[in-house]
Order: structure tokens, then C-alpha cells, then sequence
């Protein structure tokens, strides 16, 4: 185990707090560079959709995560990511102002979005958003002079800063450069008062507002920053799939995005990003499992939903901490071996938890 | 001198239950003011309306001279007001620290998109908040405690976190909601003398809701009684105590309407939590 | 004026069905603070149940109508049991998300039945294709409903009154009232909540299997047909979730005006109609119309 001897406050607020870390965050970074090189293009591909997967699921976790806020209409977001993308790249804007102006379209929905969330709590917001996705689902399928409606929407090739982006390699860069800066401005937040406010409110709305922090510009703060990330995600969606049509982002994706948080593990950055790559690997695996099972099982459409299903269900009752805290679980038994306990990770028993008025 | 805070005709309704009935008093600076009464009888509730969680029927309540039942909480708790709870609400899935830090909130003046990139100046506040909640931390010896989560700690450290998150704002006036419920002798014994140093070193006024008659009359300046929402008594802890309604409040109730005035009865001196604590049965 | 008084009638059918779905996550909300995602899929077991008893065990369509309810009830017992219980006490996210997991599941593990599958089916029902009229004199100028909707407003009816005589005259439903009240009084007061609770699970099943039966001659019998269980959700925030009468009364709301809003209003309203009405709902009543304010107290 290693022990950190604090000499100065100032250690606390690194982002990495010794060496060893700077050193394995480095290495990960050099691998995830090499990548392109070192595997095949389908897996570049793939890779792509992890970093995209995750970089949404980090905008949900602040929300979700950090803020105790729920959302089932998230899908919302990266759709107005993706065609304000689309409709300002048709029309000539430049990727980076595109890009900013995406994110700024889906965090100013977010902020109208987040409405209800001034008033109402838990479900009933749960039950809002998810009104909003539906709405905003039915708008995008009906503007179709913006968005093409159901037919779809393509979009041209992609350039940034006069350098085409025509292939994978390097579209994989763009968006892995998007994964990390979205990563460090999240971890600026948690290391800040905002994040600590975002903190504050999802444990305590009570005792947050008799901290002096202002619910209503907090809430509001979070479901734009989330939004406006997700729609980063959108908009980096658009580019990779370049056909666009409101099928894409339904009640199911929104669904989709929260799994793959408690699979990744609710709570940290690493747990969207965990869970984004465990998703799109178990996608594949079903893909390649299809033709080793019995075509009454591996022909039909409900093979995917039954996986997912089964491996959120398996998930929630045996991992709740998901990857992420099976990943600190297995370290931390290495670290204190042989002192590891058994009970040291044990969920909190307590009897029913009511928000109602006793 | 003025009073630091006034209620005046303070009254709150629930349904038909008038939880506190034309309630006035006023607290000067520098002083440990106590309230005092049966279970029920509007305690927590005056809390809640100095706080601004409820809003009163009819009445006010002033701070510093100015009007504040209008403001919400979080208003109010930037004028300098900080409280605890009397069921503890801490931030459960956040460290010690990070529990003080946010008591520091009032006193930022960076914007999320400042939080965002982490500039110098937001650097800068997090050290200074970071030595005001050491120091925090030192006064009430949670050194030990400083990086674990909340969620595991011992019901008796909770309480000290929650005063240490009120005191970390570095308030004016300081709420404290059964300070001692659920602390065992010893305990109690320490929260006595952080609420002493905080009334002289610290220079902060101290209203106490406490059950505890030894621990209300060891460090309370003045004591208010009262019963089912109204005024029974005010003055020194043994005036209010020998004060013939507050004995026929304690006594001639139900049962259960709580300890009666005796010294050190309360809380079930077992030191246990009760049974709303919940969260930490393993 | 006919002719709206024919939507309003028909809206009344379809929001029956709302309502029942309503109906079952309010029962396991009032017991168990949980709002159970797989409400609508439950449903559609039922509907499946219903397509198995009559086609092929060959029973007469009520017996099965019958049977599929109880096999629902146990499956809502078992369920219970097995998935919800081991997260008594968790944090709301946690259970809304296991019952997304179990709604995929079901969803999926359906596509493997054989004979349930992947297409649509039709519910063999001894009423179909009849029609009633109401008032005018005959055939003329009469309210005309098809049997189909009749059905689905008598048995709504029908199951109100009996879980209304379950709750206020048994004692059984006396101890799940009391149950929903306060866990913790109702376990001192030597109430088996964990029973209790799985109790309330199949009933909310058996009711949500209900739905499903009605629904199938209407529409058909697929694996996906329990999206429509996200339309009871605004049905149960329009009603005040936690309220019984108020999951039905929020039911025919939102089936009212989603049928005015598909023959009044351009296309594309009909789909989001109910979700319009659940946004005005919280931003003007946010507790619903028969909802308690519910506020931590501190
Ligand atoms: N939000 C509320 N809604 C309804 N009734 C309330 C509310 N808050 C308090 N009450 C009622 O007001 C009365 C006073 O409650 P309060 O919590 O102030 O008592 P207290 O003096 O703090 O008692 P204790 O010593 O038990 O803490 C009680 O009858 C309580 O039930
Ligand atoms: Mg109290």
C-alpha cells in the first residue's frame, strides 16, 4: 500500500497525486495513441464509438452522478448535438465553431430541459425529462426543412483547420482529444466548488441550500454542462455515422446511456468510460456470439436486449459499484493483502430510505 | 446594543396544527441562547424559520436589524447564518473534507466556467478555503477523519462533522439542532466545551434547541421554554427550570412527551443513535 | 357533437387501459417507493399468457382471461422475491434500474419463446367485431362504441370496486395500506412487510396483465407492445402518483385528450400528446390532482 505523506494543501489539489499515477495515465495515454497503428480498422471504428459513448456518458454522470439529477430523455441532447452540427456544417460553418455552437444549442436545451427540476425531484423529474425526449424525438422527426425528417440527413466530409478528416485514424484522434478535454474539465469541476455543490445537492438538498448554495442555479448549471457535453457526443456522432435520422435517438438510447453508467459504475469518471468500452466490446461479442448459438436463440432480434438486460440486472443485485468498483475492489485486495476483509466494500444496509414525511 | 437576531409573533401552520403560535424573543451578540420544550412542541420548526426552509404564517424574523423571512435558504445562510440538523444531513458519499469545503461555499467568487479550466484564481480560493477548514479541523480534532467518507463514520463523529461544516462557514450565528442526542457522556461532555470556545474564541452567537438540561444550563446564557408552539418561560437555565409551566409541561403531558428538565436525562444516555439514524446499522 | 362525444368515448376506452398500468406502479410506489420500469412489459406477458391459454391450451377465452391472471400474480410475487427484494433499502436509481433490466429481459427472452416470437398475433376474443349503441333510438344518431372498448370500461370497472373492497374491508389490504403509510410502523406493529410488499408486487402484475388482455383484441399481441406502459407514466403524474383514483383519473385524461389530439390536432400531436399534458401537469400542480405534497422534513 502506499501511503501519501501531505506536506502542503496544494498536493490535494493535483490532478494526479503521485508519480505512479502521472506514470500509468501517461502510459494509458501513449497506448490509446498507438492504437490506430497497432489494430485493425473495425476495431478503430469501434474505438471510436467507445470514446464517443463515453464522453456522453461523462456529461450524463454529471448529472446522474454528481448531481443526483435523473434523466431519461438524455438521447435529446445528442440529438440537438447532432443536427445543429449537421445543419451548420451544410451550410459552411467551420468544424470548431460548429462544434462549440452544437454544444451550446444542446446546453441551452438542457437548461429548459432542467426546468422541471427547479420544482420537482426524483421521479417526477425522471418523468419529465423523459417527456422532453419524447417531445424533442417527435420535433426533430417533424422539422424536416432542418433536419430532414425521417428521411434523414447526411453530412459532407469533415475538415478541421484546412486537414481532412477522411479516415478513422484520424477521426479516432479528434475524438479522443474531445474524450480527454471533457475528462480534465470534469475533474476541474469535482476539485472546485461547483462540483463540490453538485456533490452537496445530490446528498442533500436541505443541508446544500443551508450551505448558501443556490439550487436552482446549480441544478440549472448541471443539466446545461451535461447537456452541452452530450451534445459534444452528438455532434462527434454525426460525423462518425454521417446519416442522421430520428431513430437514432430515441427513449431507448437515453436508456442505453444510463446502463451504461451502473455498469461502468454511477459516481466517477472512470465509470462512464469503463462502462462506454465494456458496452461496445459486449456489443460485438453478441455480434460474433450470433453464429455459435442455435438460430432460435442467436437469430432473434431479443438477443441483445436479453444480454443487456441480464447483465444490467446481474450488475445492480451483485456489482452495484459496477466495473469501476470491482476495479477498486480487486486493487485494493492487492494493496492490503493479506489484511483485505471481506466486509470492507459492503453495501450500507438501512431500512427503506423515505423521501416522504414520516 | 442591538440584538443580533429578533422573531417577532413568529406563527406556522400545518394543516390545523399550529406548530409555533405568535412566538417573540431576541438574541444578543455573543450569547448562547437556548430553546427548550417537550417533543413537539416548535423547536426544530423556529429552526426551520430562521433558516427559511418554512415560511412563517404571520411574524418575522430579523438578523442583523434587517427583515429576512422573505430570503431563501441559501440567502439567508450567505448573511451568516449556519445550522446543523437534529437528524444529521451531512453529505454521505463525500469525505470529511470535502463535507467542510462545501461550508466554504458561501465564500466563492468564481464562476463554473472559472471551475471549468481551473484557473489561478480558483486555485488560489481552494488553499484559502482549505486553511480555514484546517483550522476547523484542528479546533475540533477530526484530523484523523479528514479523508474518510461519511458514510462510515460513527454516529458521534457525524455530529461533530455537521457542527465543523457550520463552523467552516465562519458564520455569525450558529443553529445548532440537539447538539448532544445520541452522544454518549463523554461526548457530550467535548460538545460542551466547543460550544464554550465557540461562544469566546470564536466570538459566534449560539442558538441551541437541546434536551439535555445539564448540558443546556452548563453553557446556555439564557433559556427559552416553550410548549405546543407557544412562549412557557424565559430567562436563566434554573429560572426557566424552576418555572412552575415548564414543570407542568414536562410533567402533566403524555408519557411520551419527552424527559422532563432534570439534569443529563436525555438522549438515552446509551449513547446510541436514534432510531431515525438509519444508515449505519452494518 | 356526436362525433366528439364518440372520441371522448373512445379516449375513455383507451385511457382505461392507461389507467390500469397507472394503476400498477402506484400500487408498488405507494408500497415500496419504487417505480417499476417493466410495468408496461409485465403487461405484455399478460397479453401473451392470454394468446397461450386460449390458442394453445384451448381454453375458453375468460378461463384463460383468468388463468393468465393468476399465472401474472405469482410471476409478480416471484419477481419480487428474487430481484427487488435483495435492493430493499437501496437508493430509488438503483431499483428503477434493475426493473429497466428486467423489462429488456422480458422483452428479449419473449423473442425466444417459440410461438411467441417476434410477430404480431391476434387475441382471439368471443366479443369481437360486435358493436353497441347508446341512446338515440337504435342504429341512428346513437353513441356507437365496439364491444371491445365496452369490455375494456366494465372490467376496469369491475376491478376498481374489487381492489377498493380489498383495501378498505380485508385485512389484508388493510395491512397494505397501512404498509404504504410507514414501513417501519407497520413492521413494528408486526405487519409482515416483506410479504406484504410481495403481495403488492403480484397484484400490480395481475392488474398490469389486465391491461394487456383488454388491450390485445384492440391492438395486437408483440413483444413491444409494453411501450405503451410509458404512457402511464404521465397518467400517473396527472393523477398525483401515490393516488389510486388518481392513476385512473390521470389514465382517462391522458386517453381523452391523446384521441382529441389525433383527430383535432396535425399529425405527430397524438404521440406526445400525453406528454404535453404531463409537462403543463408539473409545471402547474407538480403533486397532481390527488397528490399529497410529500416534503422532507427535517
Ligand atoms: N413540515 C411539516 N409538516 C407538518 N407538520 C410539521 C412539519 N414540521 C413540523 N411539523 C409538526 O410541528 C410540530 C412541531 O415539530 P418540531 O419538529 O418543531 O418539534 P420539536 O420541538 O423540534 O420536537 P423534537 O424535540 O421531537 O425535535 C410537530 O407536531 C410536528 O409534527
Ligand atoms: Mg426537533
Amino acid at each position: 500500500m502506499r501511503f501519501l505523506f501531505k506536506t502542503d494543501y496544494r498536493q490535494d489539489l493535483r490532478l494526479f497525486k503521485h508519480g505512479g499515477q502521472v506514470f500509468w495515465y501517461g502510459a494509458l495515454l501513449l497506448a490509446l495513441a498507438a492504437a490506430p497503428w497497432l489494430l485493425p480498422d473495425y476495431w478503430v471504428s469501434q474505438l471510436i464509438f467507445v470514446c464517443i459513448y463515453a464522453i456522453a456518458g461523462i456529461g450524463l454522470m454529471v448529472l446522474v452522478g454528481f448531481t443526483g439529477q435523473v434523466s431519461l430523455g438524455h438521447a435529446a441532447f445528442l440529438a440537438m448535438g447532432a443536427y445543429t452540427e449537421a445543419y451548420l456544417q451544410s451550410h459552411g460553418w467551420p468544424f470548431v465553431l460548429s462544434l462549440a455552437f452544437s454544444a451550446l444549442v444542446a446546453g441551452a436545451t438542457g437548461i429548459i430541459v432542467g426546468l422541471p427540476a427547479l420544482r420537482v425531484k426524483g421521479m417526477y423529474l425522471a418523468i419529465a425529462t423523459l417527456a422532453f425526449g419524447f417531445i424533442v424525438e417527435e420535433g426533430v422527426a417533424r422539422a424536416e426543412s432542418l433536419t430532414g425528417g425521417n428521411a434523414g440527413k447526411m453530412l459532407g466530409s469533415l475538415e478541421v483547420f484546412g486537414l481532412p478528416i477522411d479516415s478513422d485514424q484520424r477521426f479516432y484522434y479528434l475524438v479522443l482529444f474531445f474524450l480527454v478535454l471533457v475528462v480534465l474539465g470534469v475533474m476541474n469541476l469535482l476539485r472546485s466548488p461547483t462540483g463540490r455543490a453538485f456533490v452537496a445537492i445530490r446528498d442533500s438538498e436541505i443541508s446544500a441550500q443551508s450551505m448558501g448554495i443556490n439550487l436552482a442555479r446549480y441544478k440549472t448549471t448541471a443539466f446545461a454542462l451535461s447537456a452541452a457535453i452530450a451534445g459534444i457526443a452528438g455532434a462527434l456522432y454525426a460525423h462518425k455515422i454521417r446519416f442522421l435520422s430520428p431513430d437514432q435517438f430515441t427513449f431507448l438510447q437515453s436508456i442505453e446511456l444510463l446502463m451504461i453508467l451502473v455498469i461502468g459504475g454511477v459516481g466517477s469518471i472512470y465509470g462512464a468510460i469503463f462502462g462506454a468500452a465494456f458496452w461496445i466490446v459486449v456489443q460485438q461479442l453478441i455480434v460474433l456470439a450470433k453464429d455459435w448459438l442455435p438460430p432460435a436463440i442467436g437469430q432473434q432480434t431479443g438477443l441483445q436486449p436479453t444480454v443487456f438486460g441480464l447483465i444490467l440486472v446481474a450488475f445492480v443485485l451483485f456489482e452495484p459499484m459496477g466495473l469501476y468498483g470491482r476495479w477498486l475492489k480487486i486493487r485494493t485486495f492487492f494493496q492490503l493483502f493479506p489484511f483485505y476483509r471481506k466486509g470492507l466494500f459492503r453495501r450500507q444496509k438501512s431500512y427503506m430510505k423515505s423521501e416522504r414525511l414520516k | 446594543m442591538k440584538p443580533l437576531l429578533t422573531a417577532n409573533h413568529l406563527s406556522v401552520q400545518f394543516g390545523g396544527l399550529k406548530a409555533v403560535n405568535n412566538v417573540s424573543f431576541e438574541v444578543w451578540p455573543n450569547e448562547v441562547f437556548s430553546l427548550i420544550g417537550p417533543n413537539g412542541a416548535g423547536k426544530t420548526t423556529i429552526f426551520n424559520l430562521i433558516s427559511g426552509l418554512y415560511r412563517p404564517s404571520a411574524g418575522f424574523v430579523t438578523f442583523e436589524g434587517e427583515k429576512i423571512s422573505h430570503l431563501a435558504p441559501y440567502e439567508i445562510a450567505r448573511l451568516g447564518i449556519a445550522r446543523t440538523f437534529q437528524n444529521i444531513e451531512l453529505f454521505e458519499h463525500a469525505t470529511v473534507l470535502q463535507n467542510l469545503l462545501v461550508g466554504r461555499h458561501c465564500h466563492r467568487h468564481t464562476g463554473w466556467w472559472q471551475d471549468l479550466l481551473f484557473t489561478p484564481r480558483v486555485r488560489q480560493t481552494e488553499l484559502q478555503f482549505r486553511r480555514t477548514v484546517e483550522e476547523v479541523i484542528e479546533f475540533l480534532e477530526l484530523q484523523h477523519y479528514r479523508d474518510s467518507m461519511v458514510a462510515g463514520l460513527p454516529y458521534g463523529v457525524r455530529k461533530v462533522v455537521e457542527l465543523g461544516r457550520a463552523l467552516a462557514m465562519r458564520p455569525k450565528l450558529l443553529l445548532l439542532d440537539e447538539p448532544s442526542s445520541g452522544l454518549n457522556v463523554e461526548e457530550t461532555e467535548d460538545m460542551g466545551f466547543w460550544i464554550e470556545d465557540i461562544k469566546h474564541d470564536l466570538g459566534i452567537t449560539v442558538i441551541m434547541v437541546e434536551h439535555d438540561m445539564g448540558l443546556v444550563s452548563r453553557v446556555s446564557d439564557r433559556v427559552f421554554a416553550l410548549n405546543q408552539g407557544e412562549e412557557l418561560a424565559l430567562g436563566t437555565a434554573s429560572e426557566v427550570q424552576s418555572h412552575p409551566a415548564v414543570i407542568e409541561a414536562y410533567l402533566g403531558g403524555t408519557e411520551d412527551d419527552g424527559p422532563p428538565p432534570s439534569p443529563r436525562p436525555a438522549g438515552g444516555g446509551d449513547g446510541g443513535p436514534p432510531p431515525g439514524g438509519g444508515s449505519e446499522h452494518v | 357533437m356526436l362525433q366528439f362525444l364518440q372520441l371522448v368515448a373512445s379516449g375513455i376506452a383507451q385511457g382505461c387501459i392507461y389507467g390500469l398500468i397507472a394503476l400498477g406502479f402506484v400500487l408498488i410506489y405507494k408500497a415500496t417507493e419504487t417505480i417499476n420500469f417493466a410495468q408496461g412489459d409485465l403487461m405484455m406477458l399478460g397479453g401473451f399468457l392470454g394468446l397461450t391459454g386460449t390458442l394453445a391450451l384451448g381454453l375458453p377465452f375468460w378461463a384463460a382471461f383468468a388463468a393468465a391472471l393468476l399465472v401474472m400474480l405469482f410471476f409478480g410475487m416471484a419477481l419480487e422475491r428474487v430481484v427487488l427484494r435483495p435492493l430493499l433499502g437501496q437508493p430509488a436509481f438503483t431499483v428503477v434500474m434493475v426493473t429497466i433490466g428486467v423489462g429488456y429481459l422480458a422483452r428479449g427472452l419473449v423473442t425466444m419463446i417459440p410461438e411467441w416470437g417476434t410477430d404480431t398475433h391476434v387475441l382471439p376474443v368471443p366479443y369481437k367485431d360486435q358493436i353497441v349503441s347508446l341512446g338515440g333510438n337504435g342504429t341512428e344518431g346513437g353513441l356507437i362504441m365496439s364491444m371491445e372498448h365496452v369490455v375494456v370500461i366494465a372490467v376496469t370497472a369491475l376491478l376498481i370496486v374489487a381492489l377498493y373492497l380489498l383495501f378498505k374491508h380485508t385485512r389484508i389490504g388493510i395491512a397494505m395500506q397501512a404498509t404504504s403509510q410507514n414501513q417501519l410502523a407497520a413492521f413494528y406493529m408486526g405487519i409482515p412487510v416483506r410479504r406484504i410488499n410481495m403481495l403488492v408486487w403480484g397484484i400490480s402484475a395481475a392488474v398490469s396483465a389486465c391491461a394487456g388482455l383488454l388491450l390485445a383484441p384492440i391492438t395486437f399481441v408483440h413483444a413491444n407492445m409494453g411501450f405503451i406502459g410509458l404512457k402511464a407514466f404521465p397518467a400517473a403524474v396527472v393523477g398525483g402518483f401515490g393516488s389510486i383514483p388518481g392513476a385512473l383519473v390521470g389514465g382517462l385524461i391522458i386517453g381523452v385528450v391523446e384521441t382529441l389530439a389525433g383527430f383535432y390536432l396535425p399529425e405527430g400531436f397524438k404521440d406526445i400528446a400525453a406528454y404535453i399534458v404531463v409537462l403543463v401537469m408539473l409545471a402547474v400542480k407538480p403533486n397532481g390532482l390527488f397528490g399529497e405534497n410529500l416534503r422532507k422534513k427535517v
